[in-house]
């Protein structure tokens, strides 16, 4: 596989995807307003030095980025193929000498790269505003931690990766971006079941819980992964996903 | 197909001439039998890479970036060919230039013409340099003077050598410029050249205009025993072998008859005669 193929499909996509405003103002706008809300919360919180509130909140909150890591991708990762061949574009790209991998990681990169920077811009924004206002009420800064290393270097790519996969497939079987994103959006359930049952207490957001759940994630994607590849039957994409 | 030849490819809606052009580029697999592009077989995955290196291909639908600038859109297929920046640099205003699309290189897709696009994609095709180019109605849709360029353009290709595969509805543009042409529908009727589809469809005839046709002429005609007689308002249509025999006999049967001859013509079979005739052989079958 030529990974520097794989980038000039990435930075193509990059660069249309640029021209798009409102794929720009999506990716930023939702993890900025999300960010914004949750230190809101935070600085309410800690200005009645409620210490075990703040413990309580503090790892489920860091958790909505891996959830945001998810769900950010759809929107890029679904108009991937079907960007393509909605400019009728797949036809001459498939006739290229690239590899189905070497077009999938491009397409994935496209997608993986801009999300996860977006989630990151995010969690430092919340990691440095939920420091500095809970500094009086803990005494110490509360980030960065190994949970929320744990979420932000193993959960939150992880999950974008998923999603990643689960758009592509989607996306070479769909002729409607709408479509694609609407189905897409369906890979966030996973990480909201996570998150729902730490709410209900079923599980705790603690390094170990986490690990635990990054490993099933690095299982998924990588039969996910598997799965993409196989069902990436040009023939087709090509005459049946039209 | 021979190298450095334009091989026309003749057929109706629904005939499979982009199936074809698509399972010769390995884009989608064949059913049954076998194929080879360039000694390398279709359907062999190692060779599918292989014979996709060595094409270019023209979709009907010309799938360019609307977004992107025409040169980026060329640099970006350029890339995925192992052309290098300098290859790139010097190809692309090439193919641009002659194409007559030059001034529009730093303008988006989307602002272009449907013309200036379809010839953006035949420089795509080119930009790294095929062996053997499939064209998939590349002259379909655009004006008289558009059209005229692609064709003059496909002949240059031809002069550099190039094997051009050439999927079209035009007959007048397949006569023209092609080589060989094969008729298909549904599955291949006929290959040759035109002129070799032409004979195979029938001999010469000569058409004599009359001030007036009549039975005595017809008959007259008849009697001589060559071809098929039939007659058009005036205008009598006698199948011949050879002019040079058997119009003087014609032309004597007619002014025997009585007939005042206006004019005498001889006419071949068309390469539509051709098309229209396998293409129903395969409506009766």
């Amino acid at each position: 596989m030529r990974l520097s193929k794989s980038w000039d499909v990435t930075s193509k996509d990059f660069r249309m995807f640029l021209r798009k405003k409102n794929v720009i103002t999506s990716m930023l706008a939702f993890p900025l307003v999300i960010t914004f809300l949750l230190s809101y919360v935070v600085g309410f919180v800690a200005g009645r030095s409620a210490v075990a509130g703040l413990l309580a909140l503090l790892p489920s909150f860091t958790f909505y980025y891996a959830i945001i890591a998810a769900l950010l991708p759809t929107t890029i990762a679904s108009y991937s193929l079907v960007g393509e061949k909605m400019e009728k574009s797949l036809e001459p790209l498939l006739a290229t000498p690239m590899t189905d991998d070497e077009i999938l990681l491009g397409k994935g990169m496209a997608a993986f790269l801009p999300a996860m920077l977006a989630t990151y811009l995010g969690a430092s924004i919340f990691m440095v505003s939920t420091d500095l206002l809970t500094r009086g009420a803990f005494g110490y800064y509360y980030f960065p931690n190994l949970g929320a290393g744990a979420i932000l270097l193993l959960l939150a790519p992880l999950s974008a990766v998923m999603s990643i996969e689960v758009n592509v497939m989607i996306s070479s079987r769909v002729s409607d971006v709408r479509v694609g994103q609407q189905l897409g959006f369906l890979t966030v359930f996973p990480m909201g079941a996570v998150y729902l049952a730490g709410e209900l207490g079923l599980i705790s957001f603690d390094v170990i819980t986490l690990s635990v759940v990054s490993g099933i994630l690095l299982m998924v994607d990588v039969f996910l992964l598997f799965v993409t590849r196989t069902t990436f039957r040009r023939d087709e994409i090509l005459t049946r996903w039209r | 197909m021979n190298d450095g030849e334009i091989f026309g490819f003749l057929g109706p809606n629904g005939a499979g001439k982009t199936t074809t052009i698509r399972m010769l580029c390995c884009l989608i697999s064949k059913t049954s039998g076998t194929a080879r592009v360039a000694g390398y077989e279709v359907g062999d995955a190692a060779d599918s890479l292989k014979i996709r290196r060595l094409i270019g291909l023209v979709p009907d639908n010309v799938g360019l970036y609307e977004s992107l600038s025409a040169y980026d859109n060329l640099d970006y297929y350029g890339r995925f060919y192992d052309c290098t920046e300098a290859q790139r640099k010097e190809r692309i205003p090439i193919f641009l230039k002659m194409l007559g699309i030059w001034e529009k290189k730093d303008d988006a897709v989307g602002t272009l013409s449907k013309g200036m696009k379809q010839k953006l994609a035949i420089a795509r095709a080119l930009v790294h340099d095929p062996q053997i180019l499939f064209m998939d109605e590349p002259t379909v849709n655009l004006d008289p003077e558009a059209a005229r360029t692609v064709r003059d353009f496909i002949l240059e290709l031809k002069k550099e050598e190039k094997t051009i595969f050439l999927s079209t509805h035009n007959l007048d543009e397949a006569q023209r410029i092609c080589d060989r042409i094969g008729i298909l529908n549904t599955r291949l009727r006929a290959i040759g050249t035109p002129e070799e589809l032409e004979r195979s469809v029938g001999g010469k005839k000569t058409v004599v205009q009359l001030e007036q046709a009549n039975e005595a002429i017809l008959t007259a005609l008849r009697k001589l025993q060559l071809g098929e007689v039939s007659v058009e308002g005036n205008s009598i249509t006698v199948a011949v072998a050879s002019p040079e025999t058997e119009n003087p006999a014609i032309l004597d049967a007619i002014f025997r008859a009585g007939g005042r001859i206006q004019s005498a013509n001889v006419v071949g079979s068309t390469l539509e005669d051709a098309y229209l005739r396998l293409v129903r052989e395969r409506e009766r079958d």
